[in-house]
């Protein structure tokens, strides 16, 4: 044992310069550090996942990848994916950007790319998102398809970027009629919120019950209860992040696409193709950052007076004739 | 299946002691160790069919080592066990069963929320379908209970049974699996004096339908009640068999121990002084409601024993822990040592102490000693404040421990090792460190509950002289106790208690056994003046 | 009678009882690895070498530790008590939320040799606050505790959120943390504290909270086997009875164990957020308060036994982060898992056992002393 331990200590010692002769034969070293929800969310970081699987399928380049467990790991994983020679690294989520700030110090001359979030670094490309914006669009379909007046939002952790979807999810309902209620829930207040579905149901159906007919959910694996339920109840249900359309295809009325699989791609793909850039892009419906899910699954249900209303809206927002508030421009939904 | 043993053959080749049927049970020759210790040293017992067999000595001496080995609990190193003549292999209690070995033990294998007839059947049910077989074990109950006279609802719940019914479920259970011999592990140490009896007359009925009993108990008076033949083990080994008729509690005695006990003390007469406890309209009401203690009043002076007689559960435990401050008064007031206690100034144990009065609760295991803790930490409960035990922040060890090594030679507790867990001591030696504890800082007032049970006979004496030093000495001393023979070689002074009031004062020179046992049942024709006094 | 057959020294116990419980837990976690292609050997030398290979990796191993000694000393404290105090992870937090606060309050005006007492404070109060209020439901109002704490860490966490996501969150931010502490306020890095020795360390979030650990360790120690108060608590768990005969009232033991017990799981606090953090944040107890209930029944509730098992743990998290890294196959659920193990098998199995080694024993034993015996 002390022997092989000791083979390992002088590997450890040889590696950076085994890391240097890598990347000078030009074989990309990509990394992926997912966050606590892990990389099977069904949501966020599962969107990074299929984004880097893509390119891992295109290009035969493999990646490394970690799933941190706690606050301490995500420093400490970037610096070993870092140390590992690993170029370019993926931090996956705001939670990551205090962590990736300090470890993108140390390493000047790896590119990181940082999703949901900013760092203001010349080796950091920073990807941010107009959720506000999506969500305003899912907002109206759900108006316009309730007969009750009603709309559901069932979030997952109570955090700001939550409520950036719950705002732009209400402003869109209200846009479409001005006395919709939104009806709000969180599904809690510690990670396990992400991954609850039990509980998910239950908001879900609660919601249901005060006369509720679509419901929006932007809580990573516990929407997939919200999405039973609404299954149950003949009542309508929205996903969130990549297209869940096809999860409960009749009562899926729509999903709202936040394209973290094409931000994690490009992060990988520009450092292959040597076009990767730094800086901050925020993705909103101009770039194609966000968006609504039509497909073979839901095309019954969006009537096309729906599609025009909204594809108007979308236009406007995209002009810049009609903008839609960000929760966290002053931490209010007051618009 | 509960028919003595009817075959003879086995007998026939044995030469017996004028006997037709061969021995119930014969052991020869059984040694057991564990590690160092010889629990049990070339043990020949051999108990007649028949026949209550008691076996006495001493806790440790290795009489429920012996039981268990012969119901299967251990193995012996080596040895024979032969059951109706025939050599028998016991190596589980599966086995002992099969060989018609009834165990009773000492604390109770009962489940609590199941009716006498679950209990019963429990571990023996005939077949998957539970109503049939309830409704067979309830034929076999009834008809053992009527063959036997062990009257007991078979539809009651376990739990609610007073203690001496929950003993005989333990019976009708061992003989619903067919033994026909049955072994009770000091079946008497939980019970009142009438349960007492009621159990002799059911070990009698028991004899005369055929069972075998095997009675291990070290009180000496059961001995003498019921067996019909005795054996002695002292330091795991027999030491003598004697038929009891032809021997008497003072040889029995002897046996055990090794040397001449006194059975009986000699005490002067008391030199009474002031009045240190002072008791006026006591009572204690409990949750139910009921009057544990019903306005009591008495007192008792310096330099002299007050003894409380009664049957266990008739309000002296509680008086006990109202005296120390353990349950909060409901009415009425006592005054220690001129200080008035009420419910508006309520006694708090520690308060009990420091007006110089002392607790012996009755039981050392549950209230009196923490078991986990080395001796010497128990030997400072409830005194750990002091300033002869601690420093300013921290607890004197060295001072805790010298002050527990010099109670232990004092009061001869062994061995004689401070550090030694506390539930490793035997029980008479747990008693005296109890006891070496509350009365080394010589206390005014001596309150003592029980303070011999489960205690050796030579630490009983012992602990006996030492309550009667303490009297003598000038402190006011107040016995609880349910044993008759030691309110009555204590006291000075006997209260009688019965439904939680004192229903008669009797002087400890005019007191026998009839008369306080005719006042602990209320049915004393001169104790009407008496009551209330 | 009862000490004939307990012959069993205590080594037996202590030591050879618990390594074989772990022994177990790594042959079962051996065949999983083995069962999905891991080489279960290769694992162990990763996990060992990730553990204690590099300093950085003994940083994070004993950073790890750190948290398992205050929350694993926190359950103990209660323990002896007879106190069953599931709300390790809410006390942490709640305790971490206490020096947040207070150094947010004061970081700016005061030094750091000012500021590392009052921090400490902040956490031993904070976190003493909010065990001390299940512990009074316990003690006066018959509440059972294990309910209360565990329905305490939720309300923790809603709180957490609630003054994170409402009330610290720094303006403009993202996520929802507080400003920066400013740099007086920052505990002292170990590879830092070496450095000003002149020795080159590798940087790891270990820091000076270590030392506090060690010194908690010891005050634990001496507070229940050397003071009355201690003597009082010990009573109190192993025999209520007794202690309410020795003039001990139980319920103001029970409001003094909790509020210790919650005091050193308030310590989390120091590490995280005084010393790793240096900002309030949220989740940053990551369940090394649920953990502290292994490390303690693992340690027997003594301080050494805790430091040992805190090792045990501090090595799993990251030495099982180091496979995760190193094998692909082996996902962080699987490192999960094998903690699980190690728990099930010291924790709820601890006795399993207990009965075949012992009986072992005595027959090795016995086999040694048998002849002395007979000849005596």
């Amino acid at each position: 044992m002390l022997r092989t331990l000791t083979a390992a200590a002088a590997a450890l010692l040889v590696f950076p310069f085994l890391a240097t002769t890598a990347v000078t034969a030009a074989e990309l070293k990509p990394a992926v550090v997912f966050d606590m929800g892990g990389k099977f969310d069904k949501s966020f970081n599962e969107g990074v996942f299929n984004g880097v699987e893509k390119f891992k399928k295109e290009t035969g380049v493999s990646y490394r990848e970690f799933e941190v467990t706690n606050e301490t790991q995500r420093e400490q994983a970037l610096r070993r994916m870092a140390q590992r020679g690993a170029d370019p690294i993926i931090g996956v989520g705001f939670a990551q950007a205090p962590a990736l700030e300090k470890v993108a110090k140390e390493f000047p001359n790896t590119r990181f790319t940082i999703i949901d979030s900013v760092v203001d670094l010349p080796n950091v490309r920073s990807v941010v998102f107009k959720e506000h914006e999506g969500s305003f669009l899912v907002g109206m379909i759900a108006a316009l398809k309730s007969e009750t007046g009603k709309v559901g939002f069932v979030g997952g952790m109570d955090i700001p970027l939550i409520r950036k979807f719950a705002c732009g999810y209400e402003q869109g309902a209200r846009h479409v009629n001005g006395s919709a209620e939104v009806l709000q829930n969180m599904t809690g207040t510690t990670p396990a919120a992400w991954n609850d579905p039990t509980r998910g149901s239950e908001l879900a159906k609660s919601q249901f019950d005060r006369g509720v007919d679509v419901v929006y959910a932007a809580a990573g694996g516990t929407g997939v209860g919200v999405y039973q339920m609404a299954k149950d109840s003949g009542k309508f249900a929205i996903g969130v992040d990549s297209n869940q359309n096809h999860l409960q295809p009749g009562t899926m009325l729509t999903s709202m696409l936040k394209r973290v699989d094409v931000a994690a791609y490009k992060a990988f793909k520009d450092a292959h193709d040597g076009s990767w850039s730094p800086g901050v892009q925020v993705l909103g419906l101009a770039e194609e950052g966000v968006g609504w899910a039509l497909d073979e699954h839901n095309k019954d249900l969006v009537t096309d007076e729906m599609r025009a209303k909204v594809a108007a809206a979308s236009a406007e927002i995209v002009s810049g004739s009609l903008t839609v508030h960000d929760y966290m421009s002053d931490n209010s939904c007051s618009y | 299946m509960s028919e003595p043993q009817q075959n003879l053959q086995d007998g026939a080749d044995r030469p017996g002691a004028g006997v037709t049927a061969p021995p119930a049970i014969e052991l020869r020759d059984i040694n057991k160790s564990f590690g160092p210790v010889h629990a049990n040293k070339n043990v020949n017992l051999s108990v007649r069919p028949g026949d209550i067999h008691g076996t006495i000595g001493e806790n440790g001496a290795g009489k429920s080592t012996l039981m268990s080995i012969l119901y299967g609990f251990y193995e012996a190193d080596s040895g024979e066990i032969l059951i109706g003549g025939k050599p028998t292999s016991i190596r589980s209690s599966r086995d002992a069963i099969a060989a018609g070995i009834g165990m009773v033990h000492q604390h109770f294998m009962l489940v609590d929320n199941m009716s006498v007839v679950e209990n019963i059947m429990l571990g023996a049910e005939s077949g998957a379908i539970l109503a049939s077989s309830v409704a067979a074990a309830r034929a076999e109950l009834e008809r053992l209970e009527r063959e036997y006279n062990l009257d007991v609802d078979p539809d009651a719940l376990a739990g609610d049974l007073p203690v001496g019914q929950q003993q005989r479920v333990e019976i009708l259970k061992a003989l619903y699996r067919g033994a026909d011999i049955l072994i009770l592990d000091e079946p008497t140490g939980v019970l009142t004096p009438q349960e007492t009896d009621q159990l002799f007359r059911i070990l009698d009925s028991l004899r005369q339908e055929g069972v075998t009993v095997i009675l291990i108990t070290h009180k000496l008076r059961e001995i003498m009640a019921v067996t019909d033949h005795v054996s002695v083990m002292r330091q795991g080994e027999i030491i003598a068999d004697r038929v009891t008729a032809e021997t008497n509690k003072e040889e029995l005695a002897e046996l055990m121990v090794g040397r001449k006990v006194l059975l009986s003390l000699d005490k002067a007469a008391p030199r009474v002084g002031e009045t240190v406890l002072r008791v006026e309209n006591l009572s204690f009401v409990d949750r139910a409601g009921v009057a544990r203690v019903d306005k009591v009043s008495f007192s008792v002076h310096a330099g002299e024993i007050v003894g409380i007689a009664g049957v266990s559960g008739n309000g002296q435990s509680e008086l006990l822990e109202l005296l120390s401050g353990i349950r909060p008064v409901t009415s009425g007031q006592f005054s220690m040592m001129g200080e008035d206690f009420s419910t508006e100034h309520p006694l708090d144990p520690a308060t009990m102490r420091d007006v110089k009065a002392a607790h012996v609760p009755e039981d050392r295991l549950r209230t009196g000693l923490v078991k986990a803790f080395a001796a010497d930490e128990s030997a400072i409960l409830g005194y750990h404040r002091s300033a002869a035990y601690n420093s300013a922040v921290f607890l004197d060890r060295g001072a805790i421990e010298r002050d527990c090594g010099q109670k232990m030679s004092d009061f001869d507790v062994r061995p004689q090792n401070p550090a030694l867990k506390t539930a490793n001591f035997s029980g008479g030696n747990q008693q005296k460190i109890v006891l070496a504890r509350e009365i080394s800082r010589g206390p005014r007032l001596l309150l003592v509950g029980q303070p011999t049970r489960g205690v050796d006979i030579g630490a009983i004496e012992f602990i006996h002289r030492n309550i009667i030093a303490m009297r003598d000495s000038g402190s006011a001393v107040l016995l609880v106790s349910v044993e008759l023979d030691e309110i009555m070689s204590l006291s000075d002074r006997i209260l009688v208690m019965f439904e939680g009031r004192i229903v008669g004062e009797v002087a400890a020179d005019q007191a026998d056994e009839r008369l306080l046992g005719l006042m602990m049942a209320n049915a004393a024709p001169e104790q009407a003046g008496a009551a209330g006094s | 009678m009862s000490s004939a057959p307990g012959r069993i020294p205590r080594w037996v116990d202590v030591a050879l009882i618990p390594l074989v419980n772990i022994a177990l837990a790594f042959i079962v976690s051996g065949v999983i690895l083995w069962t999905i292609d891991v080489d279960p050997f290769a694992a162990v030398e990763i996990i060992l070498f990730g553990a204690f290979g590099y300093d950085e990796a003994i940083g994070y191993t004993l950073y790890y530790t750190t948290n398992f000694v205050f929350t694993g000393l926190a359950v103990a404290v209660a323990f002896h008590a007879g106190l069953f105090n599931i709300g390790g992870e809410g006390q942490a937090y709640i305790g971490g939320l206490g020096v947040g606060l207070g150094i947010l309050l004061v970081d700016s005006s005061l030094p750091f040799i000012l500021i590392l007492p009052f921090s400490i404070l902040a956490a031993a109060a904070f976190g003493a606050a909010w065990a001390a209020i299940p512990a009074y439901l316990q003690a006066y109002r018959g509440s059972h505790i294990v309910i209360t704490t565990i329905m305490f860490n939720f309300i923790a966490a809603a709180l957490m959120v609630y003054l994170m996501v409402n009330v610290l969150i720094q303006p403009g931010s993202m996520s929802p943390e507080s400003r920066e502490f400013a740099e007086q306020a920052h505990l002292p890095f170990m590879h830092e504290v070496f450095g000003w020795f002149g020795m080159q360390v590798t940087p790891s979030p270990l820091n000076l909270s270590v030392v506090w650990a060690a010194i908690c360790c010891f005050l634990v120690w001496a507070f229940i086997w050397r003071t009355r108060w201690g003597y009082e608590i010990r009573t109190v768990g192993a025999n209520e009875t007794a202690a309410i005969y020795a003039g001990i009232d139980p319920r103001r033991i029970v409001m003094l164990a909790m509020c210790v017990s919650g005091a050193l799981a308030g310590f989390v606090g120091i590490n995280e957020i005084m010393g790793v953090h240096h900002r309030l944040l949220l989740n940053f107890t990551a369940g090394y308060g649920f953990t502290g209930i292994a490390v303690s029944l693992m340690g027997r509730n003594h301080p050494v036994g805790i430091v040992l098992a805190s090792l045990l743990f501090g090595m799993l998290y990251q030495g099982g982060a180091e496979l995760a890294f190193e094998e692909p196959k082996v996902t962080r659920e699987l490192v999960v898992t094998i903690q699980g193990l190690v728990i099930l098998f010291s924790g709820a199995l601890a006795f399993m056992m207990k009965g075949p080694i012992e009986r072992a024993y005595l027959r090795i034993a016995g086999g040694f002393q048998r002849p002395a015996g007979q000849e005596g």
